[in-house]
């Protein structure tokens, strides 16, 4: 195909690259009015422009070469790229527990492709095993992929196929379950997998990397092997997030799937437990619980599925000002479940109220959570508050907005009986709703206080 | 030369005659014709910070220094070796995780953010620092990129927090012009700088952030220098050329040379972060003798040793107490949690004493690995052929018989926390094997000394990818010619205005170095101030001070011009500013009359000295000074001086004083002759 040898020009720089019959791959000579550059031709970037030809040069640094520049190209050899990566056999021993990882795709592991920059990911055990040697010492590993998606593309499908899968690896006597994911969603899914998984016997873990599995200072190994060692050796079976604790390569958390939440854009210790404590704490080889009580493993290997979930289901983020046509239009459109993330205690302003009582005649289920995260929606200290109560708004208690949307997806899922679907979504799952918010629930604290910098001095981030 | 069998060496006097046996010269004896000998090669990497006031990829201020322990946070990062497309490490990487280095970093919020410690992606590049790299690859003369490609380039020894530095290309393939040589450059990169090392003790590392992100520029050069003192001359023209644009930070730490040299039939090695250019020469004179030392090695091993692929060495863990090792040299061993063991080394008879550098021998290379590969401090270990034996030989006696060695082997006894000692037996077994090869490609460290240790493998080139997180910079035609419009002139231009000036060679360091050509051209050209002496006024005078005096921190070079334009305008002569530039360098914010009034200058009108003339000339006829070799002049230049100094120039004062003298000698000569 034509295309492979000019891979991923366009434009003049395609035209250039025909007319001097240069091709990627091909180490060349370049005479340019700028003086002469010598390198191979690197494949280019779609997003970049159709303006420069990219030269990988003797030393290993790429440049760019503009093509209204070049006068001629003359190849003196050729080499195109092509790599394999090397398995080595993930080894076995009885004395292991056998854990299950499923990839979702986000990068795990990774190797490099330096001619292309290409980040090569490592999935298989065998490659696994040959990047990250150490959880061998850890447990038995398969895996398995089940989609090959980002993120921010994970839905009630993946979330549908994954418990599914989940649940029957389990009936097959796997002692824990990893799940690799990409971090933007990584709370999404742990939350619905909460829910589609009833009466867990073993771990389930999910877990992801803030820093690509390509730099050597990602937090992807570590991370892998606290998951690993959480999934195959520690007591708690309950789909939890396995994550940085500090930024530091330090310890890992284990979070509860309905209380965690990403609160960095790209710290690696940006998924935190809100409004509790997190379950325990991850090293390489030991758990320690923080928290109790939680659901002990079992010999068993008995589990239930409930892959539900209705997608007319929306989560909306009041701001003041809000017109009521937002609603009218969720409610033309279908929309049969809103959950409202309220200023405050849970508060929406005065002109939402006729939208809102329209919703609610044409049956639609609306429930209430805070936007301020920590805290429980009260909706009887103001009388906006009551107002909404008598509008037949309902709320949620301290159920984090994220799961309280996923929640509604997977009752609504079940049922369309109103009165069922509320008697699901105010049944505390998991600590999804908590009676109490212990006082070390919240701890934001504020640098510049003379205490607090000492603290972080002390015992670093 | 060649021992028996059975024969005990005797170190000291091998050192010696492997010492001349290489053929080694103190430095201030070598010739070229040594060099060529040997076949010196030495090319260089310049590294200069820019002066901008933000880092390269973030917001933090770029040139603020916190003070060792001055920190607010610690970070531990541990830098883990990614596959290369061959599914191997690259031999640093596997080095570098051999030793299991817990990274700490200090962090100080106002030099560091979270951009620094790899917790938040890069902000765009600093165009600035841009503009600056851009405009030194023009006076490097290079070929400039059309397109700027940020390219991660992987260091695990943890000094830059993402395990990869940032850099991009500028432009390849440029020239500089030495006094006898022209020079080429490989290529100019824009990259960001690396933390400064506090400590590394054991496996833990620590370093401060401060530094981390400051715009660099690395300017490397062909290896096309053939003598230690081209190198020198090469690093000093380099960095002359990089202030030569006065956008460039000076100071400690600020310029920095990475010099590569080779011998013929050697390998590269890198000699990391020369911050002195004058500790350039001895240097490379002592690291092309080392890899000839290594090659010599080699070849004495190639005659010992029939089976170099097969080598291995052998050993045996001791207790400490039980071999009485009570000597404070090896008290370490002794300490709780200490392993010790005696190795082996078939056929090493004569290579632990082997010269590699002064003072220095090839176990040195051993001992040096030890602490950088296995984490174990020095001294870490001893062995049979010390300069000074430090254990009895009986011990060694003893050892030899258990190990079953024979007079032609080595033996060392190496000691360290338990859990290295099988990393540090796997170290020295891989620095003898590589021994049969002559020498390994690694980077070291430079003492001032002129000796160098260890440092690490060097990388291999597979260790560049793009940066996902930049995209692409597209240098225009414009934008460049822009900047070649403003360019200052190159440095070797520089010499030859000065030369053509009369300027004494000897003052240019100082003038390149201080970046002080443009005011010296501006003192010179609209002062109209007489060249040698302004040249010399820097170069002689103010580097005479500044070696002397504290510096008022008010003090800029600029201070200087506006001295010599106040004595222009008030009509005193600028011979007085040699004698103003120590008042004006530490007390610059006092205004240039109190100066004045404080070297005692009192304006006197040119008209009103030379008045004095007739009168002191009459004093001196009458106390019997005669003219006959001078001596009158002399002395009447001596009354004069206090009032003339800075009134009328010294010189012009002697012309009248002598022509007078003259004149008053014909006149009385003419009276005498018609008596």
């Amino acid at each position: 195909m034509s295309d492979d040898i000019f891979q991923g020009y366009k434009g003049q720089a395609l035209k250039v690259l025909q007319d001097l019959h240069a091709r990627v791959w091909g180490l060349v000579r370049m005479d340019t009015t700028r003086g002469l550059f010598e390198g191979t031709i690197l494949p280019r970037s779609e997003s970049d422009d159709d303006q420069h030809i990219v030269l990988k040069i003797a030393t290993g640094y790429n440049i760019g070469i503009k093509v209204n520049t070049i006068r001629s190209i003359t190849e003196l050899g050729y080499q195109k790229a092509h790599y394999q990566i090397p398995e080595k056999e993930f080894p076995y021993s009885d004395d292991k527990p056998n854990v299950k990882l499923f990839g979702t795709g986000g990068t795990i592991a990774s190797r490099l492709d330096y001619r292309t920059g290409a980040v090569i990911p490592a999935f298989s055990p065998g490659e696994l095993y040959g990047a990250v040697p150490e959880l061998a010492d850890i447990c038995n590993l398969t895996t398995d992929k089940l989609f090959a998606v980002f993120s921010e593309n994970m839905g009630p499908e993946q979330y549908k196929t994954l418990a599914v899968a989940i649940a029957k690896e389990i009936r097959k006597g796997i002692d824990g379950v990893i799940i690799g994911h990409g971090t933007d969603t990584l709370h999404h899914t742990a939350a619905a997998l909460t829910y589609m998984l009833d009466d867990l016997p073993v771990p389930v873990v999910l877990v992801g990397s803030q820093r690509s599995s390509d730099r050597p200072s990602s937090d992807a190994a570590l991370n892998l092997m606290h998951a690993a060692y959480a999934a195959g050796h520690s007591d708690i079976a309950e789909v939890m997030v396995s994550m940085f604790g500090p930024t530091s390569d330090d310890y890992g958390f284990l979070h509860r799937g309905t209380r965690v939440r990403k609160m960095h854009s790209s710290y690696r210790s940006a998924f935190r437990t809100i409004g509790d404590i997190p379950l325990a704490k991850v090293v390489q080889d030991g758990v320690e619980m923080l928290k109790h009580p939680y659901n002990p493993r079992r010999r068993d290997r008995k589990v239930t599925a409930l892959p539900y979930f209705e997608e007319k289901v929306t989560l909306v983020y009041y701001y003041p000002n809000m017109m009521p046509d937002v609603i009218d239009c969720l409610v033309d459109n279908g929309y049969k479940g809103i959950v409202i993330a309220g200023t405050g205690l849970g508060h929406v302003n005065k002109p939402l109220y006729p939208a809102i009582k329209r919703a609610v005649e044409k049956g639609v289920a609306i429930y209430m959570t805070v936007q301020t995260l920590w805290g429980y929606v009260h909706m009887y200290v103001y009388e906006t508050g009551r107002d909404m109560l008598d509008l037949g708004v309902i709320p949620l208690q301290n159920m984090l907005p994220e799961v309280a949307y996923i929640k509604l997806g997977w009752a609504l899922g079940q049922t369309n009986d109103l009165g069922k679907v509320n008697e699901i979504m105010l049944t505390p799952v998991n600590d999804d709703i908590t009676e109490r918010e212990p006082y070390n629930g919240y701890l934001i604290y504020q640098g510049g206080v003379p205490e607090v910098e000492e603290f972080i001095k002390k015992f670093r981030k | 030369m060649f021992l028996m069998k059975n024969e005990k060496i005797d170190p000291r006097q091998n050192y010696q005659t492997s010492r001349e046996a290489v053929g080694y010269v103190p430095r201030a004896k070598a010739t070229q014709e040594d060099y060529d000998r040997v076949g010196f090669k030495s090319g260089i990497e310049v590294h200069q910070q820019l002066k901008t006031r933000k880092k390269l990829f973030c917001n933090c201020p770029a040139g603020r220094y916190n003070r060792k322990g001055e920190y607010d946070a610690e970070i531990i990062r541990h830098m883990r070796p990614t596959l290369s497309e061959l599914g191997e490490y690259d031999g640093t990487a596997l080095m570098e995780f051999k030793t299991r280095k817990q990274i700490v970093y200090q962090i100080r919020n106002e030099t560091a953010c979270t951009y620094d410690i790899d917790d938040t992606p890069p902000f765009p590049l600093n165009r600035k620092a841009l503009e600056i790299a851009l405009e030194l690859s023009l006076l490097c003369r290079l070929n400039i990129v059309g397109e700027v490609h940020i390219i991660r380039k992987q260091y695990l020894d943890g000094s830059i927090p993402t395990g990869f530095q940032r850099t991009a290309i500028l432009g390849v393939e440029g020239v500089i012009q030495l006094k006898n040589k022209t020079v080429r450059i490989i290529q100019l990169s824009l990259e960001e700088d690396s933390c400064r090392e506090v400590s590394d003790v054991g496996h833990v590392r620590v370093y401060q952030t401060d530094r981390l992100g400051i715009p660099l520029i690395e300017t490397v050069t062909y290896p096309d220098f053939s003598h230690p003192d081209e190198v020198q001359e090469g690093a000093q023209y380099i960095r002359f050329l990089n202030r030569s644009t006065g956008k460039v930070l000076v100071g400690i730490g600020a310029g920095r040379e990475d010099v590569n040299v080779s011998c013929r039939g050697g390998d590269r090695v890198e000699i990391k972060g020369v911050s002195h250019n004058r500790w350039i020469p001895e240097l490379t004179h002592n690291e092309v003798f080392r890899q000839w030392s290594l090659l010599r090695i080699r070849d004495l091993l190639k005659k010992t040793v029939q089976d170099p692929r097969g080598w291995r060495i052998s050993s045996k863990s001791l207790d400490a107490e039980e071999y009485g090792l009570i000597q404070p040299e090896v008290a370490k061993a002794r300490e709780s949690g200490y392993g010790c063991s005696a190795l082996r080394l078939p056929g090493f008879r004569g290579m632990l004493s082997h010269f590699t550098q002064p003072g220095q021998m090839f176990a040195d290379e051993l001992s040096g690995r030890l602490k950088v590969i296995a984490c174990i401090d020095k001294p870490n270990m001893i062995h049979s052929e010390e300069l000074d034996p430090v254990l009895p030989p009986e011990f060694w006696d003893r050892i030899r018989n258990e190990l079953q060695a024979d007079e032609e082997d080595a033996l060392v006894l190496l000691w360290g926390p338990e859990e290295d000692i099988s990393t540090a037996l796997e170290t020295v077994e891989e620095r003898c094997q590589l021994a049969f090869e002559g020498v390994p490609r690694e980077s070291r460290k430079s003492f001032s000394d002129g000796t160098t240790v260890f440092e690490r493998v060097l990388p291999g080139p597979n260790r560049m990818y793009p940066d996902t997180d930049s995209v692409p910079i597209s240098l225009d035609y414009d934008a460049i010619e822009e900047i070649r419009s403003r360019l200052p002139l190159d440095v070797h231009e520089m010499y030859a205005r000065m030369t053509e000036w009369g300027i004494p060679e000897d003052t240019y360091p100082y003038i390149l170095r201080n970046n002080l050509f443009p005011l010296l051209t501006r003192i010179i050209e609209e002062l109209e101030v007489d060249p040698v002496f302004a040249g010399t006024l820097f170069g002689h005078t103010l580097k005479h001070v500044e070696g002397r005096h504290p510096r008022s921190p008010d003090f800029r070079y600029e201070v200087i011009y506006d001295l010599m334009e106040h004595l222009k305008k008030e009509g005193i002569e600028p011979a007085l500013a040699r004698e103003m530039i120590e008042e004006r360098y530490q007390h610059p914010q006092i205004d240039i009359e109190s100066s004045l009034a404080a070297i005692k200058f009192k304006k006197v009108a040119e008209a009103e000295i030379l008045e004095k003339i007739p009168v002191l000339c009459t004093i001196a006829e009458e106390s019997g000074i005669s003219e006959d070799s001078g001596a009158r002049t002399r002395w009447m230049m001596g009354q004069l001086r206090p009032s003339a100094r800075g009134n009328i120039s010294l010189p012009e004062l002697h012309r009248h004083v002598k022509e007078y003298n003259s004149q008053a000698r014909a006149h009385s000569n003419r009276e005498g002759a018609g008596q």
